[in-house]
């Protein structure tokens, strides 16, 4: 996989490149959910909300498959090294995808309760969000596939601009709520969806790491800022 | 590298030092030999170049490397077999004790008995199996008919084969399985008592389980003595060593704990090595 | 995907050529085969055949003429004048000792030259010299020895003698001693002499403890070989112990041998002679088979 040279065993080699295949296919996959939920949320889109739905066991099943072939190739292969790496890091990755797929699934179907209200403000700063998370996710799956560093970090480190994000949706949605009781119910649905996106970026995060790592052997440490401040955060009421 | 790669490593830089620690030496003892700058020639053909290499006391040193890397010459260097064919020449340091083993006027039987070796092949002696073990034992103790008993029990119970022997010691020991020989052959080099043992190879020529037993040996030996291996078989030096080096074309490439080695090794001809991706 | 056209590939030549075609032409392969198969095997047993067929005409001819004058006499008197029942005690006497002490003698120097070869001068000029030389020894007409005895140790003083057969004998052994014990050491894997080494033993005691213990098989096969030649050897002897007609067993005197008796009794005129000569013959053969089987056994006990 990172190795500019040939392995040895061409049948390996052949399983290893089939390996990196299926994560980026599941990962389009996932892509193509995050797309559609984001979609259904801004565009009221019905469609695109059951696709990402009906796209889930699919993605549950391409994680299944990769779950069985890693295992496959740690016991008859016994890789060693950098190959070993990316095994294991395929075996996390999917795992990665498949609760981002399983996110974007839990927005569609908000999405769907969504449309049933009519929302006063503006959903700019989700549908902003939306973008930059599937910026990060495309990123991401472009970076498993080339093996790209340069391109894992760059996701590594652009998550705090979408915690940023959040912490203002946050606080944006949290104002509608105390301005008008009947925002209550669209916006506690907004704010998970909010969530859900801001957490589909953090896996895209954790998938950097474990590219990071798989590539160069070295652990992207922890030092990453975390984002989500709106565990902290108090929003008063000007009337105070 | 691109500049946000440059900025990762000086901004973790100091973290990730910390990090590696625990890994890279912590884990490994002082150094039993400490074998600096080795040049080793075959006539004029020079097969080792400029060897560096610390053998942790009472831990296992695993090498590993392609056929005619060196590394056996590096054993056999150890030991001054080399001094057996005219023509074979060490330079350089291998200290042990205070004592530099590539000296001409170092004691050979003496040093030898200090660093005991096992080989490929078993080659067990054309006697008895107490004889076998006794045999060594005589070129450097006098010791009494009882006390000889004790230490061939001995020797024998520590490379775990006094079970299913002592009840046929003046049977040839020819007649062995091929595990059975190679264990003896390592009961033969403990009796000694040695404090290094050299291992070249020990189970190229064994089944399976057999070279399962020979290395459960291995790591309980490691508690007594310092332990250095050379092996063809990758699985076998990360099951067995505490700390690899990987040799090509006389070169010592590269050498870190079998963790390291194993999972993250920093040099590119050592990962192409290790994942079966050479030349 | 590569995979399974790769696949294909591999399988095409077969598939290449139609069935039948394939299996005509490895019929013709296999019966050629056969064939040669068949003359080389006829060829080795017929070969056999003769050897054994001719081995056993010797053997049977010798028991045929030499069982008709054998007795207790044979053993118990000496040589005597034709028709007066003589026996051939002084000639079996004699070949024990001179065999005795020439493979006494010549055993050890042979066994420390071969051992020189083998273990100390491997690729060395002096080795690959001395190895030479003692291959020409080995080969030489063993007539030609008895002269060199002769002219050594027989005329400067002035008299055949028991010493001078033994030297002739010793020299006609050291070089099979020396070629079977450089066989038998080269034999033995250097993983061996470095096990020995490794536990730090010094060379010779490998060499003698370890070595000469693998290679005592082939070593003592090799002084066998030794044995049985110059048990019956008559050329060296004739210019050297010369042959005695009465009982000595002085060194210093012409001394009587089987070889030597035989090869004058059975060139003369009396029948009580010839038939003296065959039984001597018989007591070498079997002499030499009886020491062959005995050693054998001996030593497949040991090992």
């Amino acid at each position: 996989m990172a190795s500019d040279a040939e392995h040895i065993v061409k049948s390996f080699e052949n399983e290893l490149n089939r390996l990196r295949a299926q994560i980026t296919e599941m990962g389009g996959m996932v892509e193509l959910q995050v797309v559609n939920a984001c979609q259904s949320v801004v565009a009221r889109d019905q469609d695109a909300a059951t696709a990402t739905v009906t796209m889930d066991p699919k993605v549950d099943e391409a994680e299944r498959e990769i779950e069985q072939f890693v295992i496959r190739l740690l016991a008859l292969r016994q890789p060693m090294a950098a190959d070993l790496r990316h095994i294991v890091a395929a075996l996390k990755i999917t795992g990665d995808l498949e609760r981002m797929g399983d996110y974007a699934a839990n927005v569609a179907k908000r999405s769907v309760v969504l449309q049933q209200f009519s929302l006063p403000f503006s959903l700019s700063g989700l549908a902003h969000m939306g973008e930059l998370v599937q910026e990060n996710l495309k990123t991401i799956i472009d970076a498993i596939g080339e093996a790209n560093i340069e391109k894992a970090l760059e996701v590594w480190r652009s998550d705090e601009r979408i915690d940023d994000i959040y912490n203002a949706l946050f606080r944006e949605l949290v104002t509608y709520m105390m301005e008008d009781p009947r925002n209550i119910t669209p916006c506690t649905h907004l704010l998970f969806i909010a969530k859900n996106l801001e957490r589909i970026g953090d896996h895209a995060t954790n998938i950097a790491e474990t590219l990071y790592y798989a590539v160069t052997g070295e652990n992207l440490t922890s030092a990453r800022p975390k984002g989500d401040m709106s565990a902290y955060a108090v929003v008063r009421t000007g009337r105070e | 590298m691109s500049e946000t790669n440059q900025q990762s490593a000086t901004t973790e830089g100091v973290n990730q030092m910390a990090m590696m620690e625990p890994t890279s030496s912590a884990n490994l003892n002082e150094p039993r030999i400490a074998i600096r700058n080795i040049d080793f020639y075959y006539g004029t053909n020079k097969a080792l170049k400029g060897i560096n290499l610390d053998l942790p006391a009472r831990q296992v040193t695993g090498m590993i490397g392609p056929s005619g890397c060196g590394k056996s010459t590096l054993l056999r260097v150890l030991n001054r077999m080399y001094d057996l064919y005219p023509g074979q020449r060490a330079e350089g340091q291998a200290m042990m004790d205070g004592d530099n083993i590539i000296d001409p006027k170092v004691d050979l039987n003496r040093l030898r008995s200090k660093i005991g070796m096992v080989f490929q092949k078993p080659t067990p002696f054309p006697m008895s199996i107490y004889n076998n073990i006794a045999f060594g034992v005589k070129l450097h103790e006098k010791l009494s008919k009882a006390e000889m008993d004790e230490r061939v029990e001995w020797s024998l119970t520590r490379a775990a084969l006094w079970g299913e022997v002592k009840d046929r010691l003046n049977a040839p020991a020819g007649g062995m399985s091929g595990g059975q020989q190679q264990r003896l052959c390592i009961a033969r080099t403990i009796a000694v008592r040695p404090s290094v043992i050299l291992f070249d190879e020990p189970t190229s020529a064994l089944d399976p389980i057999s070279t399962l037993k020979i290395e459960e040996l291995i790591d309980e030996l490691k508690s007594e003595f310092t332990i250095a291996i050379v092996t063809h078989n990758m699985q076998q030096a990360a099951r067995c060593a505490d700390q690899v080096a990987f040799f090509y074309l006389g070169e010592m490439v590269e050498v870190g704990t079998a963790t390291q080695m194993f999972t993250a090794p920093r040099e590119k001809r050592t990962q192409e090595y290790i994942t079966g991706r050479f030349g | 995907m590569s995979a399974t056209t790769h696949m294909n590939d591999l399988g095409s030549p077969h598939s290449g050529l139609p069935g039948t075609n394939q299996s005509k032409v490895a019929a013709a392969l296999g019966s050629r085969r056969k064939r040669s198969d068949l003359i080389a095997k006829a060829l080795c047993y017929s070969a056999t055949t003769i050897a054994l067929v001719v081995l056993f005409a010797i053997l049977a001819t010798l028991i045929w003429l030499g069982a008709r004058g054998f007795g207790l006499h044979v053993f118990t008197n000496v040589t005597r004048p034709p028709g007066s029942g003589g026996g051939l005690l002084n000639a079996i006497v004699g070949s024990l000792i001179q065999t005795f002490l020439g493979v006494i003698i010549g055993t050890p120097i042979g066994l420390l030259v071969g051992t020189y070869l083998a273990e100390y001068a491997q690729g060395t000029l002096l080795g690959n010299a001395v190895r030479f030389v003692s291959d020409v020894l080995l080969s030489a007409p063993s007539i030609l020895i008895g002269l060199f005895a002769y002219q050594i140790l027989v005329a400067p003083f002035g008299g055949f003698s028991g010493f001078a057969g033994v030297a002739a004998l010793a020299v006609i052994v050291i070089p099979i001693v020396v070629r079977t014990t450089e066989d038998m050491l080269t034999l033995i894997p250097n993983s061996l002499r470095e096990a020995a080494v490794a536990l730090g033993a010094p060379k010779w005691k490998s060499i003698v403890l370890i070595c000469y213990r693998a290679a005592m098989n082939g070593i003592a096969t090799g002084v066998l070989l030794a044995i049985a030649r110059v048990a019956g050897e008559t050329a060296p002897l004739l210019f050297t112990s010369l042959g005695n007609l009465n009982w000595s067993v002085d060194m210093t005197q012409p001394m009587s041998s089987l070889p030597v008796t035989i090869y004058q009794y059975a060139g003369s005129a009396f029948d009580d002679w010839v038939q003296l000569a065959w039984v001597g013959a018989l007591l070498i053969t079997f002499g030499v088979l009886f020491i062959n089987i005995i050693a054998r056994v001996v030593l497949r006990r040991r090992s």
